[in-house]
């Protein structure tokens, strides 16, 4: 980058600080260790993936991998992220 | 009832045996009896660090072994009257601190001091675990830095998962944040992480912040905890965490950046 152009990038404020990419990248991370470890993934977890995936794959042809649960703590709340990839579609 | 405090971290070289020197030594400084012992078998440096390196005679393993009564493997701190340092051993390997003998040890202890410090090895093997395992309380140094942040992480769900008060399901280890090297300059030229992110990513409550400063390698050089570098702002850093340890309200210090005047601006310096 040019120094014209990571100053036109300053004034535009388009620049991301390195601060914020940290943090964001950390949260992501984190939320799918701390969703993997023992003590936070609730039991059920695997099974209502299995049953979900059941249930889709009725009405559309997906693969097992194509399917992740993950329950996600949000300070007070906790959120339920349901993430189905769906198969592309061939061109006709 | 004596308390035993992990100093704990994940990843290695963000400031334990620093803070396990400075924080023990502070505790002794008001008056608490203390005893600060280092878990890091075949690496120990707290002794260096503490400057009682050449009077190390017997270490944790010798005791373990019963080749030696605890009370003459430990070595009284040349700073502070309440303190004492059980050093590592420098030849055996990591195995031998079984966690049948560090429970007798600490037992042990803990008929004659009121505070034991356990200052852990990095990493999340043998020497870490037996350095947590017998946790009351823990103080998860972390630098404002992503690898750092995330091995502290790791190091939480270990100790909600595996640590003698998780595993008898008693109330769970207690958790403070000690943010290390922190630079408020950067953080507020947003290129490092601010004190509040870390927090508002690992959850715990902060107990402080230690600046980062050229006053604690100047204070590992001599062999003399940092917390003792008369008007440095590492040492008021740490009475402050030792003092918020013991409950007392103190506002937090060194987190905001200095201005810096239009002179100095023009003409640099420090």
């Amino acid at each position: 980058m040019s120094l014209i152009d990571s100053l036109l990038a300053y004034l535009r404020g388009d620049e991301k600080k390195t601060a914020a990419v940290a943090k964001e990248r950390l949260q992501i991370i984190l939320a799918h260790e701390r969703a993997g470890r023992g003590a936070d993934a609730p039991d059920y977890l695997p099974a209502l993936q299995e049953e979900l995936l059941q249930v889709i794959a009725k009405y559309i042809h997906i693969d097992r991998d194509m399917i992740k649960v993950q329950l996600e703590k949000h300070g007070d709340y906790e959120v339920l992220e349901l993430n189905v990839t769906l198969p592309e579609r061939p061109r006709a | 009832m004596a308390k035993v405090i992990v100093v704990t971290s994940g990843k290695g070289g963000v400031g334990k045996t620093t803070t396990s020197a400075s924080f023990s030594s502070g505790l002794a400084l008001r008056g608490n009896r203390t005893v600060v012992i280092d878990f890091d078998v075949g690496l120990r440096n707290l002794d260096l660090i503490m400057g009682c390196e050449r009077r190390v005679v017997f270490d944790i393993v010798n005791v373990i072994h019963g080749e030696a009564a605890l009370s003459r493997a430990l070595i009284k701190d040349k700073h502070c009257d309440n303190l004492f340092v059980l050093p590592a051993s420098q030849t055996r390997d990591k195995e031998a601190l079984t966690l049948d003998g560090v429970q007798r040890i600490i037992d042990e202890l803990k008929e004659s001091f009121d505070y034991i410090v356990c200052d852990s090895p990095a990493g999340i093997e043998h020497g870490a675990y037996s350095a947590m395992y017998f946790a009351d309380e823990a103080l998860v140094v972390t630098n404002p830095e992503v690898s750092s942040v995330r091995d502290s992480d790791r190091i939480l769900g270990i100790l909600a998962a595996k640590s003698r008060r998780a595993v008898e399901g008693r109330e769970p280890v207690k958790e403070h944040l000690l943010v290390t090297r922190y630079n408020p300059t950067r953080v507020a030229a947003g290129e490092m992480l601010s004190v509040d992110d870390i927090q508002e990513i690992l959850r715990i409550p902060l107990l402080g912040v230690i600046p980062e400063s050229e006053a604690v390698l100047q204070a590992s050089n001599a062999g003399t905890p940092a917390i003792h570098l008369e008007k440095s702002d590492v040492a008021e850093a740490y009475k402050d965490v030792v003092a918020r340890f013991m409950g007392e309200d103190v506002p937090m210090r060194f987190v905001t950046a200095e201005k810096v005047g239009l002179f100095k601006r023009l003409f640099g310096g420090r």
